[in-house]
């Protein structure tokens, strides 16, 4: 439904956004990392026709958002960075006035604005000045608003920014829920949203995709995904070293702590591994406190892939 | 033409919602009230028009159509709701109209609740009522005129302080090129198609027309391509901030 080809927009010599390709079905989240200054919010305006690309082509449900632009909007809902208000209106009167802009009047008025209302929990401030809400609340109906005319697409930037917990957990269980029948697009920082709510990922860094897959998939990225950490008791690392030099499917082992009774250590594998490891435990009758194999965090893998070069020599 | 409603009724309540209009409203009935009477010696004159009146309109229309402009645009972009705004399905000649549409309807209330005036001058004499009905609106011609460039200058800046100040300077100019006091200084020294065109672009000759109860067409369309050119200068800058 979003489709996105060699899109590119540049700030005077500032490229902020470099040639970025992809596309969004139904049913899809979208979920849209990187580090500030990626150039997320940069692409989202384009999608959402606000800012016009320098060069390459956007389409929204079929329409150029560039030639069709009333068409491709009136298909999209969308929240900007910061969720930005008329502050001297109140909720209900913003709600209403951004139905109007949406073409909805009268009954269908009521019931859009009923619907979003009960969605985004605003009952209670629906009479409110919008210049007096809580931050949890002004991005709420922000959000409100941009579901109101029930999208077909939905591009959400930041949505859970400087929300509680509470609040973070809502909206993300929104966003899951509507995305069963839209296609959505957000951008976030916070990884674990990745996890909670989308069904695919794409990292930017400056400018430029620098990985697009299934969080799963992005989670096998990282440095330490699939290594096997193990704690033995009442046998030392000295004594270990020699019988992990057998493993054939063995590619480097680490020592991560040594103490007078436990040792723990790091199996980078080369392939099948853990039968390996079991096999000899149970030859050796190792005493196992704890053995796991790392899934590998995606804040690993967007701090691999996003550090500059100079710094992840540093880190190292 | 439903959208551009919607967004003139959300900026015409932005106006009442504060008790900035209700200021706004006072101090024009004040000013123009004692710039007709104290200034004008209305009474002194013995006339049953509104001359003195209407006389003043520009140059309170100066300061007072930048003050009521100012915030068009400016807020927009101050609060970022022009990014709202734009990926609705309006068009921006859309959004243009309906703001410029509201604060020009707002000018008119003002304008229209100095009808005291007029009772008043029908009361002592009998004044020529097409006369009057020329006044005012070569008077809400010359508000909207100044509206636009407003409009022009409120979209340049997110600061309504700049705006403000830009919107009285290119009034000013509009003003002064025609106005006799200046106009008699440049004639000793100008070529005359540079008075000519001065005189033309200028408001003061356009609005005395009105004035003198004469409705030309061809002060009309001053005011009309006046306002048309700097509305689409409007959105020539909106387009180019989104570009
Ligand atoms: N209107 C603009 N003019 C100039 N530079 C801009 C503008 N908008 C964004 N940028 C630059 O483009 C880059 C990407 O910004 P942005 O898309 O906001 O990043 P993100 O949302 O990923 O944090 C930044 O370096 C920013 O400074
Ligand atoms: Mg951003």
């Amino acid at each position: 439904m979003i489709t996105v080809e060699k899109l590119t927009k540049s700030f005077g010599p500032k490229l902020a956004v470099d040639n970025i390709s992809f596309s969004v079905a139904k049913g899809e989240v979208l979920g849209f990392l990187g580090p500030n200054g990626a150039g997320k919010s940069t692409s989202m305006r384009m999608i959402t026709g606000f800012l016009s690309p320098s060069a390459g082509k956007v389409s929204v449900c079929g329409f150029d958002v560039v030639e069709q632009g009333l068409q491709s909007r009136s298909r999209l809902g969308y929240l900007p960075e910061n969720a930005p208000m008329y502050s001297d209106m109140s909720v209900f009167g913003f709600l209403s006035f951004c139905a109007e802009l949406r073409g909805l009047f009268g009954s269908t008025k009521a019931r859009a604005i009923d619907r979003v209302v009960q969605l985004c929990s605003l009952q209670p401030v629906l009479f409110q000045s919008v210049d007096t809400l809580s931050k949890g609340y002004r991005h709420r109906t922000c959000l409100a608003q941009a579901i109101i005319h029930d999208p077909e697409v939905l591009i959400l930037d930041e949505p859970t920014d400087g929300l509680d917990p509470n609040q973070k957990h809502e909206v993300r269980t929104l966003i899951r829920e509507m995305g069963r029948e839209k296609a959505i697009i957000f951008s976030t920082h916070i990884l674990e949203e990745v996890e909670a709510a989308c069904t695919r990922a794409i990292i930017i860094d400056r400018g430029k995709i620098v990985a697009n897959g299934t969080p799963a998939e992005l989670k096998c990225r990282a440095p330490l995904a699939g290594t096997i950490v193990v704690s033995l008791s009442g046998i030392g690392w000295q004594s270990v070293q020699p019988d992990l030099s057998t493993l054939s499917f063995l590619d480097k082992s680490e020592l991560i702590s040594e103490s007078d009774s436990k040792t723990m250590f790091r199996l980078q594998p080369k392939g099948d591994l853990l039968p390996e490891v079991l096999t000899l435990a149970q030859k050796r009758k190792w005493r196992i406190d704890h053995l796991n194999v790392e899934e590998g965090r995606l804040d690993d893998v967007f701090r691999a892939i996003t550090l500059p070069e100079t710094e992840k020599a540093s880190v190292e | 033409m439903r959208t551009i409603w919607t967004i003139a009724r959300r900026e015409l309540g932005a106006y009442f919602s504060s008790p900035v209009a209700y200021v706004f409203i006072v101090i024009f009935l004040l000013l123009t009230g004692f710039f007709t009477f104290m200034v004008g010696r209305f009474f002194e004159r013995g006339s049953a028009d509104l001359l003195t009146f209407f006389v003043w309109h520009p140059w309170l229309y100066l300061f007072l159509v930048p003050a009521v402009g100012m915030r068009l645009w400016s807020e927009e972009l101050r609060l970022g709701t022009m990014e709202l705004l734009f990926t609705m399905p309006v068009t921006t000649w859309q959004a243009i109209l309906g703001k410029f549409l509201a604060s020009w309807l707002f000018l008119l209330i003002a304008l229209i609740l100095t009808f005291p005036i007029v009772v008043t001058v029908e009361y002592l004499g009998h004044p020529d009522l097409g006369r009057i009905l020329a006044g005012y609106g070569g008077s809400f011609l010359t508000a909207g005129a100044f509206l636009a460039i407003t409009c022009m200058t409120s979209s340049l800046t997110r600061n309504q302080v700049v705006s403000f100040i830009l919107s009285v300077v290119v009034c000013l100019f509009l003003i002064l090129c025609s106005w006799p006091p200046v106009t008699d200084i440049v004639v000793n020294w100008a070529p005359a198609w540079l008075i000519d065109a001065l005189a033309n672009i200028g408001v003061m000759t356009h609005y005395e027309d009105f004035q003198r109860g004469v409705v030309d067409s061809r002060d009309l369309i001053f005011f009309f391509s006046a306002i048309v050119f700097f509305l689409f200068t409007t959105s020539v800058i909106l387009r180019a901030r989104r570009a």
